[in-house]
């Protein structure tokens, strides 16, 4: 039961860092709210993991932050010094 | 051993609302990223094992994510802040001092 509290905080995150996605003035902005919201959504993961008692969803979150670290890395030298 | 699961995964949660929360509501990129790296970093951790801790049999991967997580989020923001401030995003209007003008790498002008 309190698992779904959980699951309410961190969807309310996720909402948050997709208004400032929408909003934020320049691309730092939304490059920062993105990085943000992926590491969110790997607890995210986790949790619903515990929620469906299916341990599948471990192994999908240890991917999903391999790749945002990549990704966030690859963003940054984009912005930094272009393609 | 599921109530000290549960109040460590509900610390975790919460510091994950606080991030997603400082990300809303900093009036600029770098608090935004200071706000977005600690709390989210803390968060992920706590709720990782957390969750480790209430389902005992996951314990060890769980702990290979969080231990990931630990590692990395703070490179990638780091590389983030250091773009942001080197293709010249501005401090916030009410920003006191700003050292990082007295390093040649960083100057914006």
């Amino acid at each position: 039961m309190i698992e779904i509290i959980f699951l309410g905080f961190v969807g309310a995150g996720i909402v948050l860092c997709l208004l400032r996605m929408l909003k934020g003035p320049t691309a730092p902005d939304r490059a920062v709210a993105l990085d943000t919201l992926s590491t969110v959504t790997v607890g995210l993961l986790v949790l619903l993991g515990y929620f469906y008692k299916r341990s599948v969803y471990l192994d999908v979150s240890l991917v999903y932050a391999v790749l945002i670290f990549v990704g966030s890395v690859a963003i940054a030298r984009f912005l930094e010094r272009g393609i | 051993m599921h109530v000290v699961g549960v109040i460590v995964t509900g610390i975790g949660t919460m510091f994950l609302f606080l991030g997603s929360l400082g990300i809303f509501r900093l009036p600029d990129v770098y608090n935004r990223l200071q706000a977005g790296t600690k709390c989210t970093t803390f968060g992920s951790f706590f709720t990782i094992i957390g969750v480790g801790i209430m389902e005992p049999s996951w314990f060890w991967k769980t702990l290979i994510i969080a231990l990931f997580i630990l590692l990395t989020n703070p490179i990638s923001n780091h590389a983030l802040g250091r773009a942001s401030k080197k293709i010249g995003v501005p401090l916030c209007k009410i920003s006191v001092v700003d050292k990082s003008e007295e390093f040649d790498e960083y100057k914006t002008h």
